[in-house]
């Protein structure tokens, strides 16, 4: 197949080009692409395609959120108060570190580092699970509380935060109903998050395995490239949640 | 052979003339070789056939729902049964027929060869966008065969989440998984025109095929997610109740309409777009000229598709949105009209005087040309915000959009269908027959849709299985018309299934056309080009074609 690739290049008027790529002569030069440069290049501008339809999916909820929180301000603040800034904070962090741990990975692959490329994606899937057992942490605790929107969604916190302890204002029950709406929002955006995340570290392990059988660390490294667009991508979303869900305004406490 | 005497089409000499050794079709066979294949043309036969296949399926329960409107009374089926015909009519022809129909299948077939190209950037996913198809549309017959789903084919909130016990989200899933399989299909697309054309074949030397589908490629890319996520979150409502358009709970059912139409209404742009690209190679092949206004047409699709973003709420002029949008919003519904005409017009000037000859694909784009005019003008009625509370929710929109989806995109489809088919098949149709079906296909039309325009300025609402008395005249002429319009369709099934076996040997370019696609041996190599072309000269250049066929002769004398 070789072969009949740098037959098809001679053919054409950009000789002087290809013959720069001819030394690379990758195994995973797919035959219709003329250059491994257009084979590459074509790899991330559909990888950042497919990152606008996901701006797109999440801009659907990102409207929702707008417009709701603009009509039911008072319930969205008192409803963000239950989250907690710590473990949103915490899990901050932990996601940037991931992303630049998933960067020191396109370098190692670009260095042709073998054992450092697979130590990375280690860490990079490490930080991811300690995203969601923290994420499984806060769920748990909106499961007790009844902040689940549906059947069991339970106002009496907002109606009348004093029982609880808390030092908020207390919302008329008109106004304590649309927390449930904050909820909804919160849980369909970090679902919807923590959903990517989870197809992330799948995509990882798969990488992870085939980085330690060495197919990254011989000049390929588009797969390395393109994934790291998209969970730089899913890093960023959550830039996005931390401030509009935990710290929508400050916490009276 | 055929009535008209003048005609373009060249074939070699029948006596001689066989199909090439060596094509896509026999270069690997067996059923496996099709279902994992990569090969552009070959992912386009199979759309072929899949979406022919849930065309039928659509057309069956449009067939039922004409019968039942036979007469007044509701007397072939009862109620809830009529809303399911008309919604799984709705869901079937629309994502799984008109938004795959010319993209997928002639698309799929022809961009990577327009361009110069070997495949699509990624082949695999354009396989995967078919296998994506096939499960979504699969996920819509178990909705059909589980009892239906009687939403209509909007999904509309409440009623989807809170009164209906059908399958609504079995219906939804298909869709949902179905709108991945066009994601993909128009991020093929972008990436393998910016970055899969020969060399010399520039932005403005493309044919404006390619132009046309890139504007539908943006929309679907854009587009397409937003509906994804308006139904995880009815699906969502329906199954938690989680509030986000639940009006007791604060909810707002206006922002689903919101959301749904920032799709469905570029969607309708999805359908036509690619339809109005096949008009354009066929009016320029059988009027022998360059299309006129080439830059203006190509930057029209464009301009189609980024005005369409900005049109979705005069889908709810009478649900409740303020005046002062909904005056903007119809002053950007028509001009949206602006590019259309552009179109239109181009054309037109580019059939004054040229060399017109009636082959069967010019006869579907004559029809095109009259039907969507009609069907974009009535938009422009609809669009105007007195008119559309009058005519809203009756018969003129359903004319309206069937004018527009089956007079336009329908008659494009099969125009592309005839254009190409002895490049995809290596066989030529049969002339006259195909003539009379294209004309069937047009009286039907205009008797099945014609009489809508009326029924629906008299006020006869749409979605109702009943109606009074003095309406049945005209139901009875719609219902006579889809009937001629059934056979209609049906001719070309039949004839192109002969024509698979023992239509006349085409050639390279029966037609005489331009495009990269006619200069290559039909059937297609599996890799398309021997040697990668090299583009020196502009679309529809007939002059650089005769130059071309000449010295071809000179060389073989």
């Amino acid at each position: 197949m070789d072969n009949a690739t740098v037959a098809t290049h001679e053919h054409t008027h950009e000789t002087a080009v290809h013959v720069e790529h001819h030394h690379l002569a990758l195994p995973q030069h797919r035959h219709h692409f003329e250059t491994e440069q257009q084979q590459r290049e074509a790899g991330t501008f559909g990888m950042w395609l497919f990152l606008l339809t996901e701006i797109m999916f999440f801009g659907g909820l990102f409207f929702a959120y707008l417009l709701y929180r603009n009509w039911y301000n008072d319930a969205f603040v008192a409803a963000s108060n239950q989250l907690s800034i710590p473990l949103g904070a915490f899990n901050t962090a932990v996601l940037i570190g991931s992303g630049f741990f998933m960067a020191l990975g396109v370098w190692a692959a670009e260095v042709r580092k073998k054992g450092l490329l697979v130590l990375f994606l280690v860490i990079t899937t490490v930080l991811g699970f300690v995203f969601l057992g923290v994420k499984y942490v806060e769920y748990s605790e909106k499961f007790e509380k009844h902040h689940i929107p549906g059947a069991h969604f339970d106002v009496k916190e907002f109606v009348n935060p004093a029982a609880f302890g808390l030092k908020e204002k207390p919302l008329a029950p008109d106004m304590a109903q649309k927390t449930q709406i904050f909820f909804s929002l919160y849980f369909a955006m970090t679902g919807m998050h923590a959903l990517h995340m989870i197809i992330g570290i799948i995509l990882l392990f798969w990488l992870t395995w085939r980085a330690h059988k060495g197919e990254f660390s011989a000049g390929y490294v588009a797969p390395i490239e393109n994934f790291g667009l998209y969970w730089h991508f899913v890093d960023i979303v959550w830039i996005f949640l931390f401030p509009l869900l935990y710290l929508i305004n400050r916490h009276p406490v | 052979m055929s009535a008209t005497s003048s005609t373009i089409v060249n074939l070699p000499d029948q006596r001689t003339a066989t199909l090439p050794k060596r094509n896509y079709l026999n270069n690997e066979q067996g059923l496996l070789s099709w279902l994992f294949t990569g090969d552009h043309k070959r992912i386009g036969m199979m759309y072929l056939i899949s979406i022919t296949f849930f065309f039928f399926i659509g057309g069956a329960f449009a067939g039922l729902i004409r019968l039942e409107l036979l007469t007044p009374q509701p007397d072939l089926v009862a109620s809830d049964t009529y809303n399911k015909l008309f919604s799984m009519h709705g869901i079937v022809m629309i994502f799984l027929f008109l938004v795959p129909s010319v993209p997928a299948t002639i698309g799929n077939f022809l961009i990577p060869i327009m361009l110069g190209a070997k495949d699509l950037a990624f082949p695999k996913i354009n396989l995967l966008s078919w296998y994506l198809y096939w499960i979504g549309g699969l996920f819509t017959l178990a909705a059909l065969v589980l009892g239906g789903v009687d939403t209509g084919w909007t999904f509309t909130t409440p009623l989807s989440t809170h009164y209906l016990n059908t399958n609504v989200i079995t219906a939804a899933t298909g869709v949902f998984i179905i709108g991945f399989s066009s994601i993909f299909t128009g991020l093929n697309f972008i990436v393998t025109i910016h970055r899969m054309r020969a060399p010399g074949m520039t932005w403005f030397r493309m044919p404006l095929f390619v132009w046309s589908n890139y504007a539908a490629s943006i929309l679907m890319v854009l587009g397409t997610p937003v509906l994804a996520i308006t139904l995880v979150l009815v699906a969502l409502e329906r199954t938690v109740g989680i509030g986000v358009f639940d009006p007791t709970k604060g909810g707002d059912p206006l922002l689903f309409q919101h959301l749904f139409w920032f799709y469905s209404h570029p969607a309708v742009y999805i359908m036509i777009l690619p339809g109005m690209g096949v008009i354009s190679e066929v009016i320029s092949t059988f009027s022998r000229k360059r299309v006129f206004g080439y830059t203006a047409v190509a930057f029209s699709s464009v301009a189609i598709a980024l005005f369409g973003f900005f049109v979705w709420a005069h889908h709810m002029f009478i649900m409740g949105v303020s005046n002062y949008s909904a005056l903007v919003f119809s002053l950007l519904t028509m001009l949206v009209a602006v590019p259309s005409a552009i179109k239109i017009f181009n054309w037109a000037f580019t059939l004054q005087k040229g060399s017109i000859t009636f082959e069967t694909p010019m006869l579907y784009a004559f029809g095109f040309i009259g039907l969507f005019t009609i069907g974009g003008m009535t938009g422009v009625f609809l669009g105007a915000l007195g008119m559309d509370i009058h005519l809203t929710e009756t018969y003129f929109i359903v004319a309206h959009f069937h004018f527009v989806m089956v007079g336009g995109m329908l008659m494009a489809f099969l125009a592309g269908v005839h254009f190409w088919w002895p490049k995809m098949t290596g066989r030529m149709y049969p002339e006259s027959m195909s003539k009379l079906a294209a004309v069937t296909t047009f009286i039907g039309f205009n008797l099945t849709f014609l009489p809508q325009f009326i029924l629906g300025y008299l006020g006869m609402p749409r979605r109702y299985h009943a109606y009074p008395q003095e309406f049945q005249v005209l139901n009875v002429l719609s219902t006579a018309g889809a009937t001629v319009l059934g056979i209609g369709y049906l001719m070309p099934m039949l004839y192109l299934g002969w024509s698979l076996k023992y239509g006349a040997i085409a050639g390279n370019n029966p037609w005489q056309a331009t495009g990269l696609e006619w200069q290559i041996q039909s059937p297609p190599l599996t890799e398309n080009f021997i040697e990668v072309p090299v583009v020196d000269h502009e679309a529809y250049d007939y002059e650089w074609l005769a130059h071309k066929t000449a010295n071809e002769v000179t060389t073989v004398g």
